[in-house]
């Protein structure tokens, strides 16, 4: 779309500008069980517009080769378009280049982390890569809204090392519950893991009073910024953290692509996780000395189409304006909320918690099950997510086992929140919980 | 207001079992009792056979969980198709459901051996639904294995 067009600074899209937004999504005109999809699933993954899937396509049609190796006139041309897309990134999140480290996804990123660390424990790695080691008498703390991406690796690093894991609890309306908090983050946390968006529950979380804490014992911070990077404006530098995490795909970008931040000074200090080619300095058959960040951490031949396609999302979104994306975004939240809390029966799950929430509502169907609303809503061309959205912790806390979640993008209107509201309280009548 | 598809998927017989469900309630003395989970949305299910003394006829079955229409109906048809049958009839009406359940579509359940549970017969065509349709039957076939281990189906 033109920013030309962008008048209104707060608010919604015009109609006019969720027209041309929506004509750059192709799969945004399919037809769903004989209704035009509405698509309110950007929460599990994001459609893609035609100028990520047309970069993608370019990459592969006219500079294909592999980055960092060869000497030829393709790979020289790869590799500025693999550079530069970090350094794309790298611009969106107030970060320096050489504190991106691609991975396939946030899980991976998390996961990289967690087995780095692992690593320093077992010896390796160099002096510095001392600071990492944990043991019986340490401890990782997380929140109890974590998505299973951010606890199992902190389980099983816990496992493996001897640390013990604890959490932050949510109290009954969703939020973090601090009360305690002076007991739980104390001189033995070595990682203060947390996300920065709930999944499920769409709230933003106290991040600077979490940074605050953490520093003041001494912990690293891991922030999991899938479901903010995509809908706030997002500066790690400002945040303070020490390590975060995000998806590509959750941000209009591909699949198989996601980014890992930190600070260099940490990133050098921590051993690799996958070892191989292209992170290396020097090999002998006994031992092999390791590049520095981010090369160290990006073993063997790298996802070059799909960093492509990530940068030209972030330029997309940029385009378009974050903060235009998170006023729209916001009006479409509050009237989700409203729409449904408003229903007899239904109940948002952390609608008590906190003004702050990005454009995504998780709720429960008192007698219907998020299966059978899910499906309801298909039949009707709307895609909602079923089930506990990956994170059971919480929906236990919230004492039930799933919800339906409908989440929103730049890319969704009012009428479709309407149309989903409308689909919900007919669901009720359907089976039967209402007359 | 809702497609035909829908409301074959959603017959009121499905609705009415999942709303009143047989055989809820779990009992003492159980001959062999299974567990299962379906992952993708945390719904469980524990079944229980209980078999005459000296003999292969189940007299009962009970179950208790949680989940969706589709899942808590079936597993009410399954109470309901199985009372009295031999571990060997049941571990063969187990097969035919999972059949015409993977089917997409293609094969109707047969009434005359399933009773009511062939009005599931519509949950072939959303892949999606299929686990929830099966979490009861597959609970009652390790039930059955339980007991009678060489009635395992041959995978292949």
């Amino acid at each position: 779309m033109s920013t030309a067009e962008s008048t209104t600074r707060a608010g919604a899209f015009s109609a006019a500008e969720s027209h041309a937004i929506r004509a750059d999504f192709p799969i945004l005109s399919a037809v769903v069980n004989d209704s035009p999809l509405v698509y309110l699933d950007s929460g599990a993954t994001s459609q893609k517009p035609r100028q990520v899937l047309d970069a993608e396509r370019s990459f592969y049609e006219n500079d294909n080769a592999a980055v960092h190796r060869g000497a030829h006139m393709l790979a020289a041309l790869a590799t500025e378009s693999f550079e530069d897309a970090r350094s794309t990134v790298a611009r969106f999140v107030g970060a320096r280049d050489d504190e991106i480290v691609w991975t396939s996804n946030a899980t991976e990123g998390i996961n990289l982390i967690a087995y780095a660390m692992g690593n320093a424990g077992l010896g390796r790695g160099s002096a510095d890569a001392e600071q990492f080691r944990l043991g019986a008498g340490d401890e990782i703390v997380v929140t109890e809204m974590e998505h299973h991406a951010n606890l199992i690796p902190w389980q099983e690093l816990a496992a493996r090392t001897g640390a013990t894991l604890r959490f932050i609890p949510v109290d009954d309306d969703g939020s973090l519950d601090l009360s305690g908090i002076r007991s739980i983050v104390t001189a033995k946390t070595r990682v203060l893991a947390f996300t920065h968006v709930s999944n499920v529950l769409g709230i933003v979380n106290p991040v600077a009073e979490l940074v605050a804490l953490a520093k003041e014992v001494g912990a690293l911070t891991v922030l999991d910024a899938c479901q903010s990077a995509p809908h706030l404006a997002l500066n790690l530098a400002d945040l303070d953290v020490d390590f975060a995490v995000f998806s590509g795909h959750k941000m209009l970008g591909p699949t198989g692509i996601g980014v890992l931040y930190g600070r260099a000074r940490l990133l050098n200090a921590l051993p690799p996780f996958l070892t191989g080619g292209s992170m290396i300095t020097t090999v002998t058959m006994e031992r092999a000395e390791y590049l520095p960040a981010p090369m160290r951490f990006e073993a063997g031949t790298q996802r070059i189409s799909q960093a492509i396609g990530l940068a030209a999302a972030i330029r997309y979104l940029q385009n378009v304006g974050l903060d235009r994306i998170a006023a729209h975004e916001s009006v479409l939240g509050e009237r989700l909320v409203a729409g449904l809390s408003a229903l007899p029966g239904i109940t948002v799950l952390g609608q008590g918690a906190g003004s702050h929430r990005v454009g995504l509502a998780s709720f429960d169907v008192a007698g219907v099950h998020s299966h059978d609303v899910g499906q309801f809503l298909d039949d009707r061309g709307i895609a909602v997510r079923v089930g506990h959205h990956c994170a059971q912790p919480l929906h236990r806390r919230l004492g039930v086992t799933s919800s339906t979640r409908a989440s929103t993008y730049l890319y969704n209107t009012v009428d479709e929140v309407d149309q989903l509201i409308a689909g919900v309280a007919d669901a009720t009548t359907f089976f039967g919980v209402r007359p | 207001m809702s497609s035909a598809e829908l409301q074959s998927l959603y017959q009121e017989l499905i609705l009415d079992h999942s709303r009143h469900p047989q055989g809820f309630g779990l009992v003492d003395g159980a001959s062999a009792q299974s567990h299962q989970v379906n992952p993708t949305c945390g719904d469980e299910i524990t079944l229980q056979l209980h078999v005459e003394p000296g003999s292969d006829v189940v007299t009962r079955v009970s179950w208790e969980g949680h989940g969706c229409a589709i899942s808590q109906a079936s597993a009410s048809l399954f109470t309901e198709m199985a009372d009295s049958l031999t571990l060997e009839v049941m571990q063969q009406r187990i097969d035919l459901f999972r059949t015409a359940m993977r089917s997409r579509g293609a094969i109707e359940p047969d009434e005359e051996l399933l009773g009511d549970a062939a009005a599931l017969g519509g949950v072939s065509k959303y892949i999606a639904r299929v686990k929830c349709a099966m979490l009861a039957w597959v609970a009652a076939e390790h039930a059955v294995l339980q007991l009678r281990p060489e009635l395992a189906p041959r995978e292949g």
